[in-house]
């Protein structure tokens, strides 16, 4: 069991318990055991956070860990710290591994692994489909029994509007929600958002209806079945619009937004730099608009990175045949913070998309600082100026759009159930 | 036209699209090009510019017409030509792009000439390598040399490109030779027009800058250059448009489509030509075609193309 830690002077904000305010908050047997002034520790190791933000642990519902199968991409170890480098207590790691997780025994090794990496905590999702094929549904109920969270093809779309209806009821059986990659059969082949660079360099398109058609159906579904639907990174205005409209007619629709989609646009394709390639891709300008607004009136629950390292060598070809995806963990918090900086939310809204928000979504501990809860804190400095430089990066992935961009805040402490997993200036 | 002061404006090491080159430096490019066809007219077809100096034709996609015409230009100017076809080099055993690169960059080339079939190709490799790179065709991306030889083309049967009326018609969806001529008209300043089903056109065509219409006739009419884009059969199968049958129906440069033209018209496509398809034979073989024209002036463009950028001295 983990010893006492005073953690002094710092701006302790809790959006869960609406706390915002410079005081101290003490942890002991694993646990937030008090918030308050001029507490004494009684022997407890004292982390001094003057100048320096408190907030719960950031919870990542969306990230690729490779393992099994692609560790030369990331370890689940790699992975975990890479989270807590970046803030993250917690993180929800996508099936797409090889073997793919659709069954008990994926799930108990992820499981296992992620309590032996002994940094973020690490929750599988389990797949909806055997292999990922979308055709016949996994093992679901052993996927929860050996710590599945929620299930998902990510990846790839549940086309089939039967299966993925049948996957949410069955789900809903074992409380779990179910995760849609929104991508319609019209994005096939595509490299780049369908629009105006696509056009002037003649890249193959993934046009915004390919998400937005699939988002429309499971809203749809969600709907008729009064079961939970979760959107998977979404990129359009059109898919904004459809959620904000589910949400006021109370539909149990939720989504989730990454960093690189409220930061920056299809433009950036100009160089045909693969670290700007994922799927979804960077949309328009417009699209980036629509985030925000989702970001500030709520639409949008969450910040998800959609973590997906990859080796150099793989990034290192020709747009059309290098493979989707970018690292996020530990440039996510900056990029979060410009948009408090740019006056889009506040900061208590900012840790909430980070923290109680997602964490509600699939019903997971932590989130919050209330006292008895698991003491899985992040303590960040919100002004500190750094520049990206992948090869420091604690995951494995180089593959960062961000990479020479001099970025505002950064993490300086994480404790994950009471244990410091991450304290590189030794506070 | 412009003065033959002009011509050395090109001075740059690589070419990868249009839209990087000032309109001077087109310019120069087109004048270098027509000063090289007379080479082409000789009995003995060699100048000794470019001795000495290594080009290398990296092909990652089938071409029978851009590799010879690079291959005939550096020949024509003394350079040693090598050819390598995806198939017969490492490419098929699984060596990345970027490592072919590098490895036949350390062979101390002067140029590569680089087909491929991925747009960006040529820019990424540009970025590899400090030899130099020159676009032979990237995916839907970009074909300098061929839109070059398509203005030396123009340049030789018009007196400006100032308000010169062009016409696009074909796929300019998946096509480079569109884009990059795009690109080159609009810094010269000619008049854009495009015209092609709305599935062949991206979604975005007001970056072209052009007008834009579906009718070939409306298309056509008061135009002083007509291009005419090659059709691919396989677009059917993806749902793209019904039938060859059906294509010609609408989008054919025939004789009748003709009359909307101006008497002095000129036709240009860039090869090879499906005809019935988008141009009948009356079209192509009649006596405003230029198409064979367009094929002697690439082997004259090319060599000007790798002279300005190995930095040849032009010793007859």
């Amino acid at each position: 069991m983990s010893s006492s830690i005073l953690i002094k002077n710092g701006h302790v904000i809790d959006p869960a318990s609406g706390l915002d305010e410079k005081t101290d908050l003490l942890i002991t047997n694993g646990k937030v055991a008090s918030i308050g002034d001029n507490q004494e520790g009684n022997g407890a190791k004292v982390i001094d956070a003057s100048g320096l933000i408190v907030s719960p642990g950031f919870v990542d519902l969306h990230v690729h860990f490779r393992e099994p199968g692609y560790e030369y991409k990331e370890t689940i170890k790699s992975g975990a710290m890479s989270a807590v480098a970046g803030g993250f207590s917690s993180v929800c790691c996508m099936a797409n591994t090889s073997p793919v997780n659709d069954n008990g025994t994926v799930t108990s090794e992820i499981v296992k692994k992620g309590l032996e990496a002994k940094a973020a905590r690490v929750y599988p999702i389990g797949a909806v489909s055997k292999n990922l094929d979308g055709k016949e549904l996994a093992e679901i109920g052993e996927m929860k029994e050996a710590g599945a969270v929620a299930i998902s093809d990510d990846g790839k779309c549940v086309l089939n509007p039967k299966m993925i209806r049948s996957a949410m009821e069955y789900a809903s059986m074992f409380g779990l929600t179910v995760i849609e990659h929104c991508e319609d059969e019209s994005a096939k082949d595509g490299v780049i958002n369908e629009g105006e660079v696509s056009a002037r360099f003649g890249i193959k398109g993934i046009p915004p209806t390919a998400e937005d058609s699939i988002a429309s159906r499971n809203i749809v579904i969600s709907a008729y079945t009064g079961l939970p639907t979760h959107l998977a990174h979404i990129s359009t205005k059109g898919t904004v619009d459809a959620v904000r409209l589910a949400k006021a007619k109370g539909l149990k629709v939720t989504c989730e937004v990454t960093p690189h989609h409220f930061t920056i646009t299809e433009d950036e394709l100009e160089s045909f730099d693969t670290n700007f390639k994922m799927n979804p891709p960077l949309r328009t300008k417009e699209d980036l608009k629509a985030i925000k607004e989702g970001l500030k009136d709520g639409t949008i629950d969450c910040i998800a990175t959609d973590h997906a390292p990859h080796a150099s060598w793989e990034k290192e070809v020709e747009l059309d045949k290098a493979p989707f995806g970018i690292v996020g963990l530990e440039t996510a918090l900056p990029l979060s913070l410009k948009l408090v900086e740019e006056g889009v939310i506040s900061l208590t809204q900012m840790i909430a998309l980070l923290t109680c928000r997602p964490s509600a979504i699939f019903n997971l501990p932590g989130g919050s600082l209330k006292k008895g809860s698991p003491a899985d804190i992040c303590i960040f400095d919100s002004q500190k100026k750094w520049i990206v430089e992948p090869e420091k990066f604690l995951s494995k992935g180089r593959n960062s759009p961000f990479n020479g961009k001099t970025l505002k805040g950064k993490n300086i402490v994480t404790i994950v159930d009471g244990n410091i997993v991450y304290n590189p200036a030794n506070l | 036209m412009p003065t033959a002061t002009e011509e050395l404006n090109f001075t740059g090491k690589n070419l990868i699209r249009m839209a990087d080159l000032t309109a001077d430096e087109i310019r120069g490019l087109i004048n270098t090009g027509l000063r090289f066809k007379e080479v082409s007219e000789r009995e003995i077809k060699k100048v000794p510019a470019l001795r000495g100096k290594t080009i290398v034709n990296l092909f990652f996609e089938p071409s029978t017409r851009t590799r010879t015409s690079f291959e005939i230009a550096g020949k024509r100017l003394s350079a040693d030509v090598i050819n390598i076809s995806a198939s017969a080099s490492s490419i098929s055993k699984g060596e990345t792009f970027k490592d072919t690169i590098l490895n036949i960059s350390a062979m101390k080339p002067n140029a590569i000439v680089i087909r491929h079939s991925s747009p960006g190709a040529a820019l990424i490799a540009s970025q590899i390598t400090d030899c130099s790179i020159i676009n032979g065709g990237d995916g839907a991306h970009a074909h300098p040399t061929q839109a070059l030889l398509d203005l030396m083309t123009i340049a030789e049967k018009k007196k400006n490109f100032e308000n010169l009326n062009v016409t696009i018609v074909g796929d300019i969806l998946h096509s480079r030779v569109a884009r990059s001529n795009i690109n080159a008209l609009r810094s010269l300043n000619a008049n854009i027009t495009l015209c092609a089903p709305p599935t062949l056109m991206p979604p975005r065509s007001d970056v072209f800058g052009a007008k834009i219409t579906t009718d070939i006739k409306k298309a056509v009419k008061g135009a002083d250059v007509v291009m005419m884009l090659r059709i691919q059969q396989e677009r059917m199968g993806q749902g793209l448009f019904p039938s060859l049958r059906e294509y010609a129906r609408y989008f054919c440069l025939t004789p009748e489509v003709m009359k909307e033209t101006k008497d002095d018209v000129i036709i240009m496509h860039p090869g090879p030509i499906n005809r019935g398809v988008e141009i009948s034979s009356e079209v192509a073989d009649g006596n405003k075609a230029v198409i064979l024209y367009q094929v002697t002036h690439g082997v004259a463009m090319r060599m000007a193309v790798l002279y300005l950028i190995c930095g040849g001295t032009k010793d007859e």
